[in-house]
């Protein structure tokens, strides 16, 4: 059991270690699969995360918990200062500390990327994140990727081609067609099939969410 | 059991039609399939009702592919369910749930989770809901709910942090004496197998269906056998030229919709407030206020946005009751939404069928028998009868059907997407296609013969023509390589149940702004959308702009959203209320435009004067003379105008598929849905439904499978890792084709098409195509490959005769 400590004072002293000499650590594995399913890129992103641990890699190891401890999130460019337990996923930071709901928990467990959200652009499973691992991360959710009073394109397409039934799917499948545009503005409809090929939808909404990221990718073409 | 008769679902019938006989009128209406058989017909109907709507393309909203009114919030994420509601302090329920599948429970300890840092609440639970029950309690005596399946809730535990409810309810300490189990519905028929029930039991249906009828008799862990007969069936296989007989086995499907069950409960003295993820709130307000005992104006359900139902989402069920329980003891509102195991475990799923099918025919096709002895477990509930489609689809001579339910210790099923028509219609659909095959005749053609409906004769003559069709190869096993391509169709049924009992008030306010207020849920299948376009329609006012103000029982009661009743249901009543709304709306304006009510119609958002006393008027600026602040009208559902016609909906689905023969992998490559929901309000989330249909269908033909453990009696793939859905990949290019078709039923001739779409044929389609591609019959789903490479290592004849 981890002893407690004084809980850190600023972002970059938060710990980032997942991986030590001695192998993977729960966190470490819990980082590596918040990544799998969310779409784009399972194995790229794998090895960006396993990257920057290792290089992190460090001599002390700071623990931290099990009680509640500050940390500062950047959450849609607004800073939030919340208190933590180490436990706790981004999910749970985002959703009952925040009430920020528009990101969804279907699975809980990294399988259906309803909660799918960017940490630097790259989608993630925030049940399978730790909110302590997005600390110093940019974090995007699905109240953040338009202005205000403006939809996304790809959030407009999904409206304009009914690519929804129950909405429950839907954060997670805009979050993850969008990323796919931010890094391939010109996607087949293959590509929009692995970019979803780890979120769920049990209404079935599927075709229309190709044709309308497709028409999406197409619209921010014509505008660029 | 699931063996639907038209008109048998919710509700008993309404006497509006005798209060309103008084007073009717003769209308005519228009009747058939635009392009195909569309005419007028008359019928009389009260003097009330507004006037016919035209068909879809003479109208402006009513039919048009209008964007989702809430299409904005649920892609912003701003849309709030029931899974995202927080109030002040409230508290996180979780359940404690059994972990054997059959026990006695002696104690249950919850000292220790009650002195854990944060828990303010724990229940014991006193009753369970959802199981059958026994018809004689006195055979069973036990202080505790006796455990019928791994995962039954026990207790359960609030506490001021979901962690620390995991955490006390970790302490709680069940005493269990273990009973003598069974999960496997072949053990269960036989003879010494352990009991589940120690004597009759029978599980209630709800609004969605399944359940089973009292007084069915029980052998065993066999409920059964539910008896239908017409005519000697025996004599019918004596005249019968040629014979078909096959087994076809089905699985166990959970429903497994994105958003569990749950609620949000907060008791306060005057009032229990209750956020649920439902596809009734009237079946949730119902069940609080009986279970507790206190009046239902006391009880207010909301559901604002509902994250899937498929069937199961009806009444309170333990999590409302237990939530409302909780709530009530620690003076806080109290959330409990189950996890994903405890969703797969103990709220339902569709049962399993291993159905003994034999059809027999004239040379010319006639049917001149039909038999269906059918087993199926649905857990230790009811509902696994599947004579619907052998019941209902075809014209036959003689019918024998034997429904049984065999009881295992699982969760109890619940009503799911046409309870009891995709096993059926596996079975039925393929023999038929077999009996084709054996009368050398083309399987359109035989239908043809068989099938009456005017509605699927014109779907055939589509599928006919479709280039799908024609790139059919008639031979089977044609392609000479390990790939092999074959193409299938099957039909499907439903049946247009109304719930009577149902409403809604429409205001129109001096700003102009029109709402329509009902108690009604949208489940994702957009019936707010469909109430904006019947304003917009009437009112002449945007859809986008209207108020659709639904998932609250402090407005008219809605329909309970299953059997795909709620448009059908509930629109004639919107319609009806804005009609009168209208009228009433015209009277207001009247006098400050010096004109008689009777002088002046709301037509394309113009009040105009018919002796033209004044130029026409913009609504809204009419609106601005109104002499009151706002005028309002409810309605209610009056009865069909002609209810003795068209009771059927359905279609037809074609699948191209691609079998590796090698591999053992089914790729559906293709699938062609030609279906029909009378009028079609907004084509576009029609078409979402058949798409979801037909991906449900090709899940639950290919992959899914509840898998229990015979040792432990656990499932053990209760999570969508292991329990595996359709996901982007496994997606067809799907084509659909929406028959629009008018009955003259009611004043917006709608219908429902959640049911009829896709889920019930795929399966059989899927087999089609398969025998057409192999040459082989696979009569067991799902379809792994190792189903296929045995089918293909071993075909198995049918048993035929004669």
């Amino acid at each position: 059991m981890s002893q407690h400590q004084t809980p850190p004072k600023d972002l970059p002293e938060a710990p980032s270690t997942a991986l030590t000499p001695a192998g993977i650590t729960r966190r470490g594995f819990l980082k590596g699969a918040g990544i799998t399913a969310a779409g784009t890129a399972l194995i790229e992103g794998v090895q960006v995360f396993q990257r920057e641990a290792v290089a992190a890699a460090p001599q002390n190891v700071k623990e931290f918990g099990p009680e509640p401890f500050p940390v500062t999130l950047q959450i849609n460019g607004k800073a939030h200062a919340l208190q933590i337990e180490p436990r706790t996923t981004l999910a749970e930071a985002l959703r009952i500390q925040l009430n920020m709901t528009g990101t969804k928990v279907s699975c809980d467990r990294g399988v259906c990327s309803s909660c799918t959200v960017w940490l630097d652009k790259m989608p993630v499973n925030s049940c399978m994140t730790l909110a302590i691992d997005a600390v110093g991360h940019h974090v995007t959710t699905i109240e953040g990727i338009s202005a205000a009073d403006e939809m996304h394109p790809v959030q407009a397409a999904f409206v304009r081609h009914d690519a929804l039934q129950c909405g429950f799917c839907t954060p997670g499948m805009v979050m993850s067609c969008a990323a796919l545009l931010e890094k391939n503005p010109h996607p087949t409809e293959a590509d929009v099939r692995y970019a979803v090929s780890g979120n769920l939808c049990r209404c079935g909404t599927y075709p229309k969410v190709f044709a309308a990221t497709l028409d999406a990718a197409g619209q921010l073409a014509s505008k660029a | 059991m699931a063996t639907h008769t038209p008109h048998s679902l919710p509700d008993a019938p309404l006497s509006a039609a005798t209060e309103a006989a008084a007073a009717t009128k003769i209308v005519s209406m228009p009747i058939g399939i635009p392009g195909y058989t569309l005419h007028e017909e008359q019928r009389t109907v009260p003097a009330s009702e507004p006037p016919v709507l035209p068909v879809n393309s003479d109208l402006n909203f009513i039919g048009k592919s209008l964007p989702r009114w809430d299409g904005r919030a649920k892609v912003t994420g701003s849309a709030r369910y029931t899974a995202d509601v927080q109030l002040p302090g409230m508290l996180y329920a979780c359940f404690v749930n059994s972990s054997l599948p059959h026990a006695r429970v002696l104690s249950v300890d919850t000292t220790a989770a009650e002195s854990h840092p944060g828990v303010k609440g724990v229940h014991v639970i006193e009753q369970v809901f959802g199981n059958a029950v026994l018809r004689d309690p006195s055979l069973e005596r036990s202080k505790l709910p006796i455990v019928r399946y791994a995962g039954q809730p026990i207790a359960a535990v609030a506490a001021v942090s979901p962690q620390a409810a995991e955490e006390a309810a970790a302490k709680v300490k069940v005493k269990y004496e273990p009973l003598p189990f069974v999960v496997d519905a072949d053990l269960a028929r036989e003879p010494n197998a352990p009991l589940v029930f120690p004597g009759a039991a029978d599980q209630a249906g709800t609004a969605g269906g399944g359940g089973s009828e009292g007084g069915i008799p029980q052998t065993g862990n066999v409920h059964g056998p539910a008896v239908r007969k017409q005519g000697d069936a025996e004599q019918g296989f004596k005249d019968a030229d040629v014979i078909v007989d096959a087994r076809y086995t089905t699985q166990v499907q959970t429903h497994s919709a994105l958003e569990t069950h749950g609620v949000v409960a907060d008791w306060k003295p005057d009032l229990l407030t209750v956020y649920a993820s439902t596809q009734g709130t009237a079946s949730v307000r119902e069940e609080l206020a009986g279970y507790f005992k206190i009046p239902k104006s006391q009880v207010r359900v909301i559901t604002e946005y509902m994250g899937g139902g498929f069937g199961a989402k009806f009444g309170a069920g333990n999590p409302g009751v237990v939530a409302a329980t909780l709530s009530r003891k620690t003076g806080a509102p109290v959330r409990l939404m189950l996890d994903r195991e405890e969703e797969h475990l103990s709220v339902g799923n569709r049962p399993s069928s291993d159905q003994r099918l034999r059809i027999g025919a004239k040379k010319d096709g006639t049917i001149t028998a039909i038999q269906l002895i059918s087993f199926g477990t649905a857990g230790c509930g009811t509902g696994a009868g599947c004579a619907g489609p052998a019941t209902n689809l075809y014209k036959w001579a003689t019918l024998h059907v034997e429904e049984n339910d065999v009881f295992i210790n699982a969760g109890p099923a619940a009503a799911f997407r046409a309870p009891g028509h995709p096993q059926g219609a596996f079975a039925l659909e393929q023999s038929i296609d077999e009996l084709a095959a054996r009368l050398n005749m083309e399987p359109l053609d035989l239908r043809d013969r068989i099938d009456e409906n005017p509605v699927r004769r014109v779907q055939r003559k589509i599928i006919r023509e479709s280039a799908i069709w024609k790139s059919r190869n008639p031979r089977p096993n044609a392609d000479p390589g390990p790939i092999k391509r074959g193409v299938g169709l099957s039909q499907s049924i439903w049946y247009r149940h109304l719930t009577m009992n149902c409403g809604a008030e429409v205001r129109v306010h001096k700003d102009g702004s029109v709402e329509v207020l009902s108690a009604v849920q949208d489940i994702g299948s957009g019936i707010k959308t469909v109430l904006a376009q019947i304003l917009a329609e009437q009112f002449g006012v945007e859809a986008a702009k209207i108020s659709v103000k639904i998932g609250d029982t402090n407005y008219p009661v809605g329909p309970n959203s299953g059997g795909s009743v709620t448009t059908a249901s509930l629109t004639p009543a919107v319609r009806d209320a804005a009609w009168q709304a209208a009228r009433k709306f015209l009277a207001s304006v009247a006098p400050a435009l010096g004109a008689m009510p009777s002088d002046l119609t709301l037509s394309g958002g113009m009040v105009r004067s018919a002796s033209g006393k004044f130029q026409p008027l913009a609504f809204r600026a009419a609106a601005a003379k109104m002499n009151v602040d706002e005028v309002s009208a409810q309605a209610k559902r009056i009865p069909d105008y002609d209810p003795k016609k068209y009771d059927t909906y359905g279609g037809i689905d074609v699948a191209e598929v691609a079998v590796d023969t090698e591999a053992g992998r089914i790729h559906v490559k293709h699938v062609l849905s030609v279906h029909d929901c009378g009028r079609p309000i907004n084509p576009a989330q029609v078409i979402s439904q058949i798409n979801g249909g037909v991906i449900q269908g090709i899940s639950y033909t290919l992959f899914e499978h509840r898998l229990l453990d015979p040792n432990y009696g656990l499932m053990v793939n209760a999570n969508l890792d292991k329990y595996k859905i359709a996901g982007s990949y496994e997606v067809p290019q799907v084509e659909v084709q929406l028959t629009e078709s008018y009955i003259g039923q009611s004043s917006t001739d709608a219908s429902g098409i959640g049911e009829a779409a896709g889920i019930i044929s795929v399966g059989a389609a899927i087999g089609n195509a398969f025998h057409n591609a192999t040459g082989v019959r696979i009569r067991q789903l799902p379809m792994t490959p190792a189903v296929v490479l045995a089918a293909l290592n071993q075909p198995q004849p049918s048993m035929e005769s004669l």
